[in-house]
């Protein structure tokens, strides 16, 4: 019943797109200023659409109607409702119709609030993402209907992966795809652009806070994510280079340095043809790397059921789509002079996108190296963190030496560069690095680079927030609580890496170990009944020789019972200045469990300042809804 | 036709990628050994466990098959099998090379001392570099290789009694 109702939900949608771009056309040729009022309702209608088949296939795993085959496949009637309504988006093809949704609405929001720019410049965007919105529901019918049924109806389900049942995973989805997918409005939008002919500061204007509220999503998605990664995954890193981690940092990237060439585009007209290649390349990105993600091509810990028809399909999209924004590009494209003087906050910009396009190129090459290594040589590798920590650490250190200064330019030429206050935040920057030197140990130069450019970046930015406390300014203040956070995470990130420690070791109950100033005592195990789980709950004592402070921490051993599936979770105790991290783990037929002990400094404050680099696009984006009320 | 350059040079890169990709969708990408079989082993050049001297794959074309077992204290299925290769060593005179696995020194020698030891020589993988280098995925695992220091078989998993007469039929 619900299975009917989806799909049938999801064909008027199709048919509605269809609508959408013939109307558009018909449109086109009307010499009204104004766009007809029946594209307005078609998009609502789409959007009403598209909402309630995702609400229907919410329900259909909220009542656990086994008849439809995702449901069966991800979902468990045990299972607590919470995580029945996260399965929904937990797997392809419920992703996949959650991808769609954020297409269709973000067409009609940009319908909706782009009264005004030039009509056909309207028309064409919607077209273009209605030509997008065709190929993933045809997509989603074809290939990946998460409505499709099962007969007979099975009286239970498969259940959901453990590791996926987890609050952080329940909203890292749909963060990161209103990131992803929010950038096909701009993608569409820059096509339209090139078709129309309509550029300069007013397109810039116009897919302005599309940019950055993408931009915001994105990185607070990437952010869960990592959390995530850090608690669930019981290593105790929180960045592992995994493809699926890259997926989500190539479009990232991109859209950073949108969110910088589009203010040169905005306030002095230039630039164009690079803002045009930076819209085009977020979304193809986003695709490239769900692409690589969903077809089985490469290996990564996200293991989505792979099927080479899906992937085939997608490929097929991706040149369709990279291949004509090509030649438009290429058919549309002028002469553009850029002439900046070397000392401008122009130049500086277009700086930060070249670090941007090194950074987006260097983690690219690693990511696709192992496909092109097999297809071309017939070798099996793998790229792992040195080869990124050795190429895009050390350029860091310019990357944030830039960043401080940039902000404080002028437009179009300036002769006089403070040098005074930056060599002051210098000769500080050092201070403070030697001071944490001598009073907690010892690392290396690069270490010591890292930590005095960042801050040199962070003290740049509270002067910054001090100076404009008197005459305030949004855009200002969002942008110095972004560097400020990006400063702050790298600093912190930096002493975390330096003073972490690490022990791992063999214990059964009742036994002690000691190391260093830690004494960590294994009291007792026990075992916990829940309902979808049972799990061995081990009790450790731990004591700090010095201070004698003593925490206990609980790390367990899940067993689900739907997937049968063993977790490891760690019993993490946070505090301001640093993290006590422990995971345990069986080893079979023997009283021991090993033991990873962690202690890593400063790992709240890394969380916070990355949270603070999203928080600066959230508050730049009141200062847009304001413009949009007048 | 000022742009043709770069048009054409970006037209082939699009087209080179995506071939790439779809040639890369066919390739099964699951990380498999198999394929080793019949080919030479890599070089290597390893220190050994209880003397001051370092040996590499040239000492091994000295023998005519060898063994090479990789275990490690630690590792329980490794004394599962170690009984089975104390029979190889005693029955059949088969030259067992240990490479012993990200282990401690101590506990390695403790472990041959007290279960016996089945080697004609024990090597050191400390970083276990060397032993992912043979294609190994995870201990314990063997590898069957002839004078030619070609690998013949591979045993995934600890070596139990129907492997003992696969290699005694290959060795005879």
């Amino acid at each position: 019943m619900l299975s009917n109702i989806g799909t049938t939900l999801v064909v008027f949608t199709l048919f509605i797109s269809f609508f959408i771009i013939n109307a558009s056309f018909v449109d086109l040729k009307n010499t009204n200023k104004l766009v007809s009022k029946k594209l307005y309702k078609f998009s609502l209608l789409q959007s009403t659409f598209i909402i309630v088949a995702f609400f229907t296939l919410i329900t259909s795993f909220v009542v656990s109607d086994f008849s439809v085959i995702n449901v069966f496949q991800n979902s468990h009637s045990t299972k607590p409702l919470f995580y029945k309504i996260v399965g929904t988006w937990g797997n392809h093809e419920g992703s996949l119709l959650l991808w769609i949704n954020i297409l269709v609405i973000f067409s009609y929001l940009f319908l909706l609030y782009n009264k005004n720019s030039k009509k056909n410049y309207r028309l064409y965007t919607l077209v273009i993402q209605n030509l997008l919105i065709i190929v993933f529901l045809v997509f989603l019918l074809i290939n990946s209907n998460p409505f499709s049924p099962i007969y007979p109806v099975p009286v239970e389900g498969l259940g959901l992966n453990p590791i996926l049942q987890d609050p952080a995973l329940a909203v890292h989805p749909p963060l990161l795809y209103i990131g992803f997918v929010g950038s096909s409005i701009y993608f569409s939008a820059a096509t339209a652009s090139l078709l129309t002919s309509y550029k300069g500061k007013f397109f810039a204007a116009s897919i302005k806070s599309w940019v950055l509220i993408s931009w915001c999503f994105q990185t607070l998605g990437i952010i869960v994510g990592s959390i995530w990664a850090y608690y669930e995954l019981g290593w105790g890193g929180f960045w592992f280079w995994d493809p699926v981690e890259n997926a989500s940092l190539l479009p990232w990237f991109v859209i950073t340095a949108l969110m910088h060439s589009i203010i040169l585009l905005e306030k002095r007209d230039t630039a164009y043809h690079w803002t045009i290649i930076l819209c085009l390349l977020a979304f193809t990105l986003s695709v490239t790397g769900t692409f690589l993600v969903r077809s089985g091509i490469l290996n990564s810990v996200h293991t989505f059921a792979n099927d080479p028809s899906r992937g085939l399909y997608m490929l097929f999209f991706l040149s369709v789509m990279i291949l004509s924004s090509v030649s438009i590009f290429f058919k549309k494209l002028t002469k553009e002079s850029y002439n900046f003087s070397t000392y401008s906050k122009e130049t500086l910009i277009l700086v930060n996108n070249w670090f941007m396009a090194f950074f987006l190129f260097t983690v690219l090459i690693g990511t696709i190296y192992p496909i092109f290594s097999e297809v071309l040589t017939e070798t099996k590798v793998s790229v792992g963190p040195p080869y990124y920590n050795i190429v895009i650490i050390p350029l860091l250190i310019p990357f944030l030496l830039l960043m401080a200064i940039g902000p404080n330019m002028s437009w179009v030429k300036n002769n006089y560069i403070n040098y005074k206050k930056n060599i002051l935040i210098f000769i500080l920057a050092v201070f403070i690095n030697v001071a944490i030197y001598i009073y907690f140990g010892s690392y290396s130069i690069l270490s010591s680079l890292i930590i005095i450019s960042s801050l040199c970046l962070i003290l740049s930015s509270l002067i910054d927030a001090i100076k404009t406390k008197d005459k305030f300014n949004i855009v200002n203040f969002s942008r110095i609580t972004s560097h400020l956070g990006f400063g702050l995470m790298i600093f912190f990130i930096g002493i975390n890496h330096n003073f972490s420690i690490e022990k791992d070791f063999n214990l059964k109950v009742g036994e002690e170990r000691n190391f260093k100033d830690f004494k960590i005592n294994f009291s007792s195990l026990d075992i916990k009944e829940n309902k979808n789980y049972k799990a061995i709950v081990g009790k450790f004592l731990i004591t700090e020789k010095k201070s004698n402070n003593k925490n206990i921490l609980e790390p367990e051993i899940r067993i689900y019972n739907k997937p049968e599936t063993l977790t490891y979770e760690a019993s993490i105790r946070t505090k301001f200045s640093s993290d006590t991290y422990l995971t345990m783990s069986n080893i079979s037929r023997s009283d021991y469990y090993n033991i990873k002990f962690q202690k890593k400094p400063f790992m709240l404050w890394i969380w916070i300042s990355a949270i603070l680099i999203s928080m600066g696009g959230f508050i730049r984006l009141i200062k847009i809804k304001k413009i949009n009320e007048i | 036709m000022k742009f043709s350059f770069s048009k054409v040079f970006t037209y082939l890169f699009i087209f080179f990628i995506i071939s790439v990709f779809f040639i890369g969708l066919k390739k099964s990408n699951i990380y498999d050994t198999k394929n080793l079989i019949n080919q030479k082993i890599n070089d290597f050049k390893l220190p050994a466990l209880n003397q001051d001297s370092v040996i590499t794959d040239f000492n091994l074309t000295k023998n005519n098959y060898t063994l090479i077992n990789f275990w490690a204290s630690w590792c329980l299925p490794c004394r599962d099998e170690h009984i089975y290769l104390m029979t190889l060593k005693k029955e059949y005179d088969l030259k067992i090379l240990g490479i012993n696995f990200k282990d401690e020194k101590k506990n390695a020698v403790k472990f041959l001392k007290k279960l016996g030891n089945p080697y004609y020589l024990t090597l050191v993988d400390d970083t276990g570099k060397s032993s992912v280098n043979f294609g190994i995925y995870g201990i314990p695992e063997s590898i069957l290789i002839d004078k030619e220091l070609k690998i013949i078989k591979k045993f995934i998993g600890p070596i139990n009694q129907t492997n003992i007469l696969e290699i005694a039929n290959i060795i005879k």
